[in-house]
């Protein structure tokens, strides 16, 4: 293990970045999202939650796909694809490395997403252990330890060092090339900083919330609960959760014209949206309830079912707090997981 | 944007593209009087016809932006003579709106215009075409509300 | 519970029992104390989940849209700003007025959780109004933050606590709150140039995750069909694909709610990257202010707006810049 005081921190994120790509949260028009280091960045490593998730790394918000060229009648496909340059992630949050497994499961299985999966392998993930997480927590509930998220290298932080350790042969590169910044350490203070972090986690209301009735076995019976019309009632049918979600991971693909050809991108799409999966014809869910249930059978009940029992949920709270009328995931499984009587 | 060659120079000199939304009752025709009359105005000003100027809503003019225009000027005839009695009243109303909304988002004021000119005018609307080309030209091109998909394609 | 939501309750409870009206629109308690939903209460019984604290922030009104097909008579509990969008969707014929029954609510100020998260004011269990500050109790320990650092933008720049519409207005404390100018920031961003006016703009649009929570909270937003949802439009996009497309759903936006916009302030306080979207609509009520004489969307239920209406002598398009100077 080793540790960077966090006055030379800036010098050691400087020379990861002149190397390669460094992308970390960042402080921009008032909001810390992930955004690319350099020289007039404001690092916010302290931010807990970046308004938007780790997840657009690998699956951005949009994509171009490929492009079409028309020339007279004829129509030449441009393979647009490139290898992705090795960049490194640095300050990921244990919900936030988590959800990448979730997405693997759906991008990397066969047929491959050849466009993630080439993101996926350029990546060197440095995850950061929190030191205070917020009552909107419930990552331990999913079994998730904030103390020591893993990656290929995992970061804590206190008042003054950075202490960062190797897991993997990408993460041991990465502390070399930072090696003049940093110093030995034995581990000490960061056993401490564990030990707090576990400590508040235990303490979260919604650590150990009761998610024992979301088995696939219940799939119908929790498909037809009455409860889901009450739960979904102030729903707006915004797409913020699913925006903010690092696990969400529906998409769209729609075409652009140019004036020479056209553009085919993909875009993310919302179950909360009206027009999702409206293809040939209208989407199959036709009321807000129905689409509101739809994301959390998907998360709770879906998913596992066809993963191996993984939730597709990592408890970052990030809809808790967005949704601009206080629907959330917590709610749902507070009313649905511990009680039988509905 | 299109770009010319000028001779002695080599250099590229800079040609705005020119959207002209023109009413059918007054400017549409205006414009064909110009033309009749061999009063010239320049080539890159494209004309859409509408059956009104207040027929134009917003939309119409960021889209005419995203498609590559530099500038858009809406025409229509003089205010008390619309052909549907009141159209041009409320188009003043809303272009003045939008004209200052844009203003306040930072792009820059001369690229959009409105002008009166009626079926009569044809020396006024080959004036109008002119100036507005040469106010647009001194601006130079549209980058605050261009959309790069669009300007990658007719560059290359 | 406070004497204000006990009285609440009550209100509503004698209006269900009593059959006067059919539900009751108001605000459920949720997980924690800063998340209350809003909600329909059919029975006296349900109403022991209601609740109304300071983190109800919510207008209500653009729930009256779908209400009022139902049947029978809705009570809704509206706040002074959410009068004026009540009003404004029976102008545009919305919403029936016959088919509400208005409480006006008293409120001096709605919390914003994303300021209280910022300055480390997290897991609150209740909070108390003292002077210009708040007091907070949290499962962390007592906090205090200025009113100023608490409380939502809209509510900084609160249009007064008179209400538009009411049949019943539950209201116990009737000061008013000290407010600023809510063009003040506005006249701040006219007087940059217009490169800097730019640059701010794009920081701020840059951020937008087209999640649509703007529009779909906004009361004035109430097409059935939104046109950027509608393929056939020619500009539905669900991604911001280029930085045009940003500034487009914004404008267009912002746009189509002029002269109809209450200033409700939802859009902002929903915007989950917290984009100024009120800079924008408030940009148009001062340019309609200004050039075409006062107007408040919502003040009352009648009459037209200054886009449906003219002036013979209205300032030319080209010279309105300079006019509003």
């Amino acid at each position: 293990m080793i540790k960077i005081s966090r006055d030379k921190l800036n010098g050691a994120l400087a020379k990861i970045a002149r190397s390669c790509d460094l992308f970390l949260p960042v402080k921009k028009a008032g909001e810390v999202n992930y955004g690319k280091f350099d020289e007039n960045a404001e690092v916010s490593l302290d931010t807990l939650k970046t308004v938007k998730s780790a997840k657009d790394f690998f699956f951005p918000q949009s994509e171009t796909m490929m492009k079409f060229k028309l020339s007279g009648k004829n129509i030449e496909i441009e393979d647009i694809r490139k290898q992705p340059e090795p960049f490194v992630i640095f300050g990921v949050r244990g919900c936030d490395y988590r959800s990448f497994s979730i997405l693997d499961n759906v991008f990397l299985q066969e047929p491959v997403d050849t466009f993630y999966k080439a993101r996926r392998d350029a990546a060197t993930i440095v995850t950061l252990a929190c030191n205070k997480p917020e009552t909107s927590c419930f990552c331990k509930a999913f079994g998730i330890d904030a103390a020591e998220p893993q990656g290929d290298a995992t970061g804590w932080l206190d008042e003054k060092y950075l202490y960062l350790n190797a897991n993997t042969e990408k993460g041991e590169k990465l502390l070399e090339t930072v090696g003049e910044f940093s110093q030995p350490d034995d581990g000490k203070a960061v056993e401490e900083l564990k030990k707090t972090t576990r400590e508040i986690t235990a303490k979260l209301p919604y650590s150990n919330i009761d998610l024992s009735r979301f088995k696939p076995e219940n799939l119908n019976e929790l498909f037809n609960l009455p409860v889901w019309n009450e739960l979904s009632e102030a729903c707006l049918g915004c797409g913020t959760c699913t925006f903010v979600c690092p696990t969400c991971q529906c998409f769209d693909i729609r075409e652009f014209k140019t004036d020479t050809g056209v553009n085919r991108f993909r875009c993310w799409d919302s179950c909360m949206y009206s027009d999702f999966t409206q293809m040939a014809a209208a989407n199959s869910r036709t009321t807000q309830m129905q689409r509101y249930r739809q994301r959390f059978m998907h998360k709770l009940v879906y998913y596992p079912s066809q993963y191996g029992g993984t939730y597709s949920c990592v408890g970052c709270g990030r809809c808790v707090n967005k949704c601009p009328q206080h629907l959330n995931i917590l709610k749902v499984i507070k009313k649905i997981g511990g009680r039988k009587d509905d | 944007m299109q770009e010319i060659n000028t001779e002695n120079t080599g250099k590229k000199e800079f040609v705005p593209n020119i959207v002209a939304f023109c009413c059918n009752w007054c400017s549409y025709a205006g414009a064909d009087l110009a033309g009749s009359s061999r009063l010239s105005y320049p080539a890159n000003v494209k004309i859409v016809r509408v059956p009104c100027s207040c027929r134009v809503n917003p939309t119409f003019i960021l889209k005419a932006f995203q498609r590559g225009a530099d500038g858009v000027i809406l025409c229509g005839c003089h205010p008390g003579d619309c052909h549907y009695v009141t159209g041009n009243y409320y188009t003043r109303r809303r272009m003045s709106l939008l004209f200052n909304f844009l203003d306040y988002l930072g792009i820059e004021r001369g690229r959009t215009r409105v002008e009166w000119v009626s079926a009569a005018e044809g020396a006024k609307f080959s004036a109008v075409m002119n100036d507005f080309v040469k106010t647009v030209t001194e601006l130079g091109e549209n980058k605050r509300l261009q959309d790069l998909r669009v300007k990658e394609k007719a560059d290359e | 519970m406070s004497e204000l939501e006990n009285k609440l309750i009550e209100k509503a409870k004698i209006l269900l029992e009593n059959g006067e009206v059919k539900r009751v629109v108001g605000w459920k308690k949720g997980e924690f104390y800063h998340d209350p939903s809003p909600a329909t209460f059919e029975t006296a019984d349900g109403l022991k989940e209601f609740v109304y604290n300071d983190f109800c922030g919510a207008n209500l009104s653009k729930y009256l849209i779908d209400i009022n097909k139902k049947e029978g008579k809705t009570a809704v509990f509206l706040k002074p700003c959410d009068t004026y969008s009540f009003n404004q969707l029976v102008k545009e014929h919305r919403i029936d007025r016959e088919n509400f029954y208005v409480i006006g609510t008293e409120c001096h100020g709605k919390l914003d959780n994303r300021k209280l998260l910022a300055a480390g004011v997290d897991g609150v269990t209740d909070e108390k109004y003292v002077g210009d500050e708040v007091k907070f109790s949290t499962i962390y320990g007592d906090k205090t933050l200025k009113k100023g650092e608490a409380i939502l933008e809209r509510c900084l720049t609160c249009k007064g606590k008179k209400f538009m519409v009411s049949d019943d207005t539950v209201v116990i404390d009737e000061t008013e709150d000290e407010v600023s100018d809510r063009f003040s920031k506005v006249a701040e961003l006219e007087k940059m140039t217009a490169d800097e006016r730019f640059k701010f703009w794009q920081s701020q649009l840059s951020k937008c995750i087209r999640c649509n929570a703007c529009r779909n909270v906004c009361p004035a937003c109430s097409c059935v069909k939104c046109v950027f949802d509608n393929p056939q439009s020619g500009i539905a996009a669900k991604a911001n694909d280029d930085a045009f497309e940003e500034q487009l759903f914004h404008v267009i936006r912002a746009f189509h709610v002029s002269g109809r916009c209450t200033d409700c302030g939802e859009c902002s306080r929903v915007c989950p990257q917290s984009i100024p979207l009120h800079l924008l609509n408030r940009k148009f009520i001062k340019d309609i202010d200004s050039l075409y004489g006062e107007f408040k969307a919502g003040e009352v239920a009648e009459g037209k707006t200054p886009l449906t209406q003219f002036d013979t002598d209205d300032v030319d398009p080209n010279a309105a810049a300079d006019a509003i100077k």
